[in-house]
């Protein structure tokens, strides 16, 4: 190949190349789309990872549902706290953190607490197997196993298993993805906003006898809680279950649960029930 | 009768998707709504018809006569990938609902190879100017056609009792096998 063969092949691509970048450059002129300036600066922000951990097609399309008001700036778990600040800044509005979500374990029967089985189990440490083969170690066939399939499915690290066998939120790493709530076999986490502060803390529904014999925190569904509570607690099959949007805090008989099984998440400055002895373990 | 030929070939005979088994991805992508099905055949019979011309001027005026026939993929690519950004443009000017309906299978036009696929065989077959953009509008129509047929079908699937291990893709590609099968019948008619 000569010298010359390859010049013009140069010169060839090159104004070929240079043809269609002119005519691409007045084309968009030409048909440039007028749209909301807010959405290319949000882009910007994001991660652009275009990773779809917020449901939407890439990060274009998240920036696009955050300027209609259809997307919350935290939807995006990639960019955390400090992208959602940014964005809601330029959206003009709160960052969503009033309705943050996180996960909450709502069993308390950790090690301590839960009565063992007859026989113990030998096998794959995780909850979906135990759930699947025998239910685990514990009698109580709703609590949680303690197999940790939660702390497995946190992409980031913010849930942790603790010495009883119950698994642990660190909110400050939780974006609120609500995997772990899918990961869990028996349905005990569940995502609540995180100004939520009552839980009744156990998913039994065996009668009062069998739950009592079981674990010593579980909610016995005695009904005390229900009948004072003018509907914030309703009874579903031997189980306390709280109706948030009737719910009133100071109605609840927190001092009449034997087992202190309907508490506090964080207990409120005053302590009110000294002797609910599950409130304030940090969940 | 030979333009109307080789119309035939392209469209029916040797079909694009059905027996060269090009541009498979958005046939299987974009084809689980007739509308959009359709719309996507539209937008790349546009670009199939464009390229044959561009490419047509481009090697027989300028890559031929200084012996640049090399040159040939290179240089088509750049013809598609820049064809593809206009119409993408266009679209979303005229559109939107299409625009975001097509989706990402739109800039994937660039990558389909049932259209740099065209662009050789109208060379390496030494069509005339015209017969070429016959053969680009036969080939649009093909893949229009079979896309708009594989819609249609999936469409109808969507009610069946498809086996739960077969849902979603398998039973997809099966049906474009079956599909592909029925058109080997044309094949010999030319």
């Amino acid at each position: 190949m000569d010298v010359t063969l390859l010049m013009i092949a140069l010169a060839t691509m090159g104004g070929l190349g240079f043809i269609f970048a002119g005519g691409l450059a007045i084309a968009d002129r030409k048909l440039r789309v007028e749209e909301n300036p807010l959405i290319g600066k949000i882009n910007e922000i994001l991660p652009n990872a275009n990773c779809g951990a917020c449901g939407k097609a890439g990060c274009y399309d998240f920036a696009v549902s955050l300027v209609d008001g259809k997307a919350d700036p935290s939807g995006c778990p990639v960019g955390g706290e400090d992208t959602a600040q940014d964005v809601a800044m330029l959206l003009g509005i709160e960052a969503g953190t009033a309705n943050k979500m996180y996960p909450r374990i709502l069993c308390h029967g950790g090690n301590a607490d839960a009565v063992r089985k007859m026989a113990d189990y030998y096998g794959p440490l995780s909850c979906s197997a135990m759930d699947l083969v025998s239910g685990g170690d514990k009698a109580c066939y709703y609590g949680c196993l303690g197999g940790g399939d939660c702390v497995v499915a946190c992409p980031f690290g913010a849930m942790i298993m603790t010495d009883d066998g119950l698994p642990t939120v660190i909110e400050e790493l939780c974006t609120g993805c609500s995997l772990c709530v899918t990961a869990c076999p028996r349905d005990i986490i569940e995502m609540h906003p995180a100004d939520r502060n009552v839980f009744v803390f156990c998913k039994n529904h065996d009668d009062p006898k069998t739950s009592k014999a079981v674990c010593s925190v579980a909610c016995l569904g005695c009904g005390i809680c229900a009948r004072k509570s003018d509907g914030g607690v309703e009874m579903d099959n031997f189980l306390g279950v709280i109706n948030y949007d009737a719910l009133d805090e100071s109605k609840i008989p927190f001092d009449k649960c034997q087992t202190g099984a309907i508490g506090y998440l964080v207990p409120p400055v005053k302590p009110e029930t000294p002797e609910s002895k599950e409130e304030g373990l940090p969940n | 009768m030979e333009l109307f030929l080789i119309f035939f070939s392209a469209a029916i005979v040797n079909n694009f998707v059905l027996a060269y088994f090009l541009g498979i991805c958005p046939f299987i992508g974009v084809s689980n709504k007739i509308s959009s099905a359709f719309s996507m055949g539209l937008a790349t019979t546009f670009v199939m018809v464009i390229t044959t011309i561009v490419t047509h001027l481009i090697y027989h005026q300028i890559l031929a006569p200084f012996g640049l026939e090399f040159l040939q993929y290179v240089s088509f690519i750049l013809v598609i990938a820049s064809l593809v950004q206009f119409v993408e443009m266009f679209i979303k000017k005229v559109s939107q609902p299409l625009y975001r309906a097509l989706g990402i299978f739109l800039p994937l036009i660039t990558t389909n190879c049932a259209i740099m696929g065209l662009a050789l065989f109208m060379i390496s077959k030494e069509y005339s100017f015209v017969e070429g953009i016959v053969f680009g509008v036969g080939a649009g129509v093909g893949f229009t056609l079979a896309i708009t047929i594989m819609a249609g079908i999936r469409e109808d699937l969507e009610l069946a009792d498809v086996p739960k291990a077969f849902k979603g893709a398998p039973i997809t590609l099966l049906v474009a096998g079956i599909l592909a099968l029925a058109f080997m019948g044309f094949s010999g008619m030319i």
